[in-house]
């Protein structure tokens, strides 16, 4: 399996005026062409991981790494100009909400169109015809209907499907997927990851699918990295999942009421202060 | 039992849209009732029409066997109370927890406040360190429980609780979840809960009406549902999406 990211105790701190806040504390992976499910309560840096990836880091703090390497492109010495272009063409990120990620005053569309031809010489007619068939590839019914809607015209699972077809467009090799789901009902929910899921294995693209939800990305995601106060707690399959080694992870996953096991109290984390040092 | 609250042909209309349907529904006194659905089905609406945060176009609300009015009246709320979805919004941010407990002291007259705030806050396990402190230094798990010692302040037999840990991290859910039980089984209370997760609501409440477009689907026990005998589609798709992502290929 070729490696797409290479990650290698990555640092994400922000100065404040009380002091240095370390987000991200040392995290190393690596991605190939697979669905990599990174699990953490908030706080934990999952997100923050994600963001310095993709450069979305906010510029007051730093970002330090061993190494961070995209397709053999360093990241952190890659200028702003290459990082843009990387940016939405080859490595796309999914945002959780699509009231907050899509552009209220532009048409989903427009939106779409313009992603395309920011990364790629296209005309306007043939731009269109792509959007459109791209809005059928996430499941949209009525392409064309819409094409022309305002993001608040539609519903959260449609301005998802959306906001994926915007990110799938310019055809990148990885994407970044935070919390993708957790602002849709669970039967919507279900839509949206076939839809990805399909997407993705299709296309043979590294996921990186950040999420909340133990249960969720672990039948979701070959692997899972589990994060705790900004470092990694526990790599494994997904598949292997009980058999988790790690209180925490195995704390996280017993502490959530499932349909038939009735356990009255629910046991909670007990949380140990070296699980974070 | 006598029911705690019963609720018949609900309807509540915005404009033109009808966001109840005619719902009708009993709680037995002491029992906890579940209200599943997906946003958009009415559950939330239904809660606050309870609480009357919103009108109701017709039907009828009765709390231990009172028909209520369209005004409530103080001894409603003392009875009926409310735990939001979101700690984050439902606390004043330039209030301490000591003014926020004291607010519905004030509103109804009682006198024993300085011992009531320190019960309450025992109560939810807070202590009363936590007392001068603004809701901007607590954690997410902290504020629920501050909100739930304000519902809790005035001794009321029926909480309604709107998503109460959809905000918090799983393990702060397990704490709060397990917090709601202790109170409800030591108080006697009569919950009415709303979440989108059936395994919460098999977890905390006995029985459960499932909600869709404003009406109720389908009246369960939450054993019936942990069995799946369940005789509409549209529970049953909720049971399956509840169980996660299943890779079809």
């Amino acid at each position: 399996m070729s490696t797409l990211l290479e990650v290698d105790d990555l640092r994400v701190n922000f100065p404040t005026r009380t002091g240095l806040v370390q987000a991200v504390r040392g995290v190393s992976f690596s991605l190939g062409r697979e669905r990599l499910g990174i699990v953490g309560e908030s706080g934990s840096g999952k997100s923050q991981t994600g963001r310095a990836i993709m450069g979305l880091t906010p510029p007051q703090a730093e970002v330090k790494a061993k190494k961070l390497a995209f397709d053999g492109i360093d990241l952190l010495a890659a200028p702003a100009r290459q990082r843009r272009a990387l940016r939405g063409k080859r490595i796309a990120m999914i945002l959780q909400d699509p009231k907050y990620s899509l552009d209220p005053v532009m048409s989903i569309g427009r939106q779409i169109v313009e992603t395309l031809r920011t990364h790629e010489k296209v005309g306007k007619a043939e731009a269109r015809d792509r959007a459109l068939a791209m809005l059928e590839a996430v499941q949209i019914r009525d392409p064309a209907r819409v094409f022309d809607l305002h993001p608040h015209e539609v519903s959260g699972g449609m301005g998802q499907r959306a906001m994926i077809a915007m990110m799938l467009i310019a055809g990148p090799e990885m994407m970044i997927a935070d919390e993708p789901t957790s602002a849709l009902d669970v039967t919507v929910q279900l839509d949206v990851l076939g839809i990805l899921d399909k997407l993705v294995s299709e296309r043979g693209m590294g996921l990186i699918f950040i999420s909340h939800d133990l249960r969720l990305v672990s039948s979701f995601c070959d692997r899972v990295i589990v994060m705790y106060a900004g470092k990694v707690v526990e790599q494994l399959k997904a598949s292997e999942l009980r058999d988790a080694q790690h209180p925490y992870t195995r704390g996280l996953l017993n502490c959530m009421p499932r349909i038939g096991f009735e356990r009255h109290p629910l046991p909670v984390l007990d949380r140990k202060p070296e699980w974070a040092a | 039992m006598n029911a705690a609250l019963s609720i018949d042909g609900l309807e509540v209309v915005f404009d033109r849209f009808r966001a109840l349907k005619g719902v009708s529904l009993e709680v037995k006194s002491g029992d906890s009732f579940g209200l599943v659905g997906e946003s958009g089905s009415g559950k939330s609406t239904l809660l606050k029409a309870i609480a009357g945060l919103v009108p109701a176009a017709s039907g009828s609300i009765a709390v231990n066997g009172k028909t209520l009015g369209t005004r409530r009246d103080k001894a409603f709320y003392r009875e009926v109370q409310m735990v939001f979805q979101d700690p984050y919004g439902s606390l004043h941010p330039r209030q301490t927890v000591d003014r926020l407990l004291q607010e519905p002291l004030a509103i109804h007259g009682f006198a024993d406040g300085e011992k009531r705030i320190q019960r309450a806050l025992d109560e939810v396990g807070l202590g009363t360190g936590f007392r001068f402190r603004y809701a901007h230094q607590l954690s997410g798990g902290q504020r629920q429980r501050v909100a739930i010692a304000r519902a809790l302040i005035l001794e009321p037999s029926i909480l309604l609780l709107d998503e109460p840990t959809s905000a918090l991290d799983a393990s702060v859910q397990a704490e709060v979840l397990n917090l709601l039980e202790e109170i409800r089984r030591r108080r006697k209370l009569t919950f009415l809960m709303v979440s989108h997760d059936l395994a919460i609501v098999t977890h905390m409440c006995e029985r459960l009406m499932v909600m869709q477009n404003g009406e109720a689907v389908e009246n369960l026990t939450a054993s019936q549902l942990i069995g799946h005998r369940v005789t509409k589609d549209y529970t049953r798709n909720l049971l399956r999406a509840s169980e996660g992502f299943v890779r079809t290929a």
